[in-house]
């Protein structure tokens, strides 16, 4: 018997026979079932992605009609950055890369960040920085944003000054590690609103918090009441993407708009993110590498299509390395990258990518 | 990465309509099918149409609101925009901006 050709959650290739292929499918909708508490996938959807996976074509694409808007994480420093696992380190200076972005790999928006794309270095340099969307917003047309991310853990000892929750948490000073994590929220939402509202002085059209949570729910509060304030106080189109799938409870008692935050899976993060005043929630669902990319894929678009179907924001679901079906590899494969991007509009039911 | 994406998944950007459906998204909240259908009437085209690069190419050239291609004479940057943002019917901060400072008498800051 003929078997499909795909991949695992690692990028690389594996076999499988048309009723394993059924099998991981059913078996990562069923994951994400029993973790999130979603609906199943349906029969349709399921056979949708088989057909998909059995397509022996490397690149495959949307319906004609269901193409979706692209906002990216990682701003413009994708080509003139390098982090190893991300950047190909271009000569170009940021705005050139913009208009790159724009003009030959016809993004629908993108972004301006700073290389460590941390809010907390941007505070010294925040007027670099805003002179940077300032240029972009003078020669461009898509939208601009400012993106970084909250990266708690630069507030905490030996980056930052408060007490290290993770030191204190194995020593048992568990109401320590709290009230340090406290701290550290205040600090890192006065940081992520001073920012923002450089930006929004000079006209930013957006501001994208991403990586959100990395660190946890205390985390995520300080994203939420930064997003209510800006939300109230400027005219930023705010974009929250996430860390993980799941909150972590790091602090484990902290509540918005009378929720824990603590434990919440992707269609509970979107209600307290759209209640907070954001524009655009980017969830996030992880790959597992000792899995395949369809039980990767199958579980990623059940998470997502309860939080799309419960959302009244644009979805905009982070399908890059190690997320959304995608494998967990710096050079991601484009024949699964193409279909995890397929699916996620298909099925996923998403409003951009 | 971001490439692939374009391809399989994207509105196309300024070859199409993606910029302007973006555009709804952020500045009213619009989910994909509204955006798409709000855009849609205001160009008076199909839903299906925004996405296509032989469509949008004419027509953004004929409205003046900024074409893939280098033509000299079209709009750029903020004068493609302003003239979105009148097509649209919303507002853009990057434009709020340029107005103000397009209008105010010439003399110290404010």
């Amino acid at each position: 018997m003929n078997t499909i050709t795909t991949r695992m959650g690692d990028g690389y290739t594996v076999e499988l026979t048309a009723d394993e292929l059924r099998a991981d499918l059913l078996a990562g909708s069923q994951d994400a079932v029993r973790r999130g508490k979603v609906p199943p996938l349906e029969q349709s959807e399921l056979d949708w992605l088989f057909d998909l996976f059995a397509n022996p074509s490397r690149i495959v694409g949307v319906e004609r009609g269901h193409e979706v808007v692209l906002t990216k994480d990682g701003s413009v420093n994708t080509l003139y950055s390098s982090q190893i696992s991300s950047g190909v380190g271009l000569p170009l200076g940021r705005e050139q890369a913009f208009r790159i972005f724009e003009r030959a790999f016809c993004f629908d928006t993108m972004e301006i960040g700073h290389p460590d794309y941390s809010f907390k270095p941007v505070k010294p340099l925040v007027s670099l920085e805003a002179t940077g969307v300032e240029q972009a917003l003078q020669s461009t047309l898509i939208p601009v944003f400012y993106g970084a991310m909250p990266n708690f853990g630069l507030y905490a000892r030996p980056d930052g000054p408060f007490p290290n929750p993770s030191d204190l948490l194995p020593k048992g000073e568990i109401a320590a590690a709290r009230d340090a994590q406290m701290e550290m929220a205040e600090a890192c939402r006065e940081d992520m609103v001073y920012v923002a509202e450089h930006m929004a002085a000079v006209g930013a059209d957006g501001i994208n918090f991403d990586t959100t949570a990395s660190a946890g729910d205390a985390e995520f509060l300080a994203t939420l009441q930064a997003v209510e304030h800006l939300s109230r106080t400027t005219d930023l189109a705010i974009e929250v993407g996430m860390a993980a799938e799941m909150v972590l409870g790091f602090h484990g008692e902290v509540s918005y708009a009378g929720q824990r935050l603590a434990g919440m899976w992707p269609h509970q993060q979107v209600k307290v993110v759209e209640a907070a005043g954001a524009h655009l929630f980017g969830p996030v669902v992880n790959t597992n590498t000792r899995m395949s990319a369809p039980w990767n894929v199958a579980r990623a678009v059940t998470f997502v299509k309860e939080c799309s179907r419960v959302a009244t924001i644009p979805i905009h679901a982070n399908v890059g390395m190690g997320v959304g079906g995608v494998p967990m590899f710096e050079v991601p494969p484009s024949d699964v990258l193409t279909r995890a991007s397929a699916a996620m509009v298909e099925i996923g039911r998403v409003d951009g990518l | 990465m971001s490439i692939s994406h374009a391809l399989a998944s994207g509105m196309g950007g300024i070859r199409t309509a993606g910029d302007l459906v973006a555009r709804m998204q952020l500045s009213k909240k619009m989910r994909l099918p509204e955006a798409k259908q709000y855009v849609a009437d205001k160009l008076k085209v199909s839903v299906f149409d925004l996405s296509d690069s032989t469509v949008m190419r004419r027509l953004r050239e004929e409205l003046d609101i900024g074409v893939i291609t280098a033509v000299p004479g079209t709009a750029r940057g903020l004068e493609a925009k302003v003239r979105i943002a009148d097509l649209l019917g919303v507002e853009i901060n990057s434009v709020r901006r340029w107005r103000q400072k397009a209008s105010s008498p010439v003399g110290p800051q404010s």
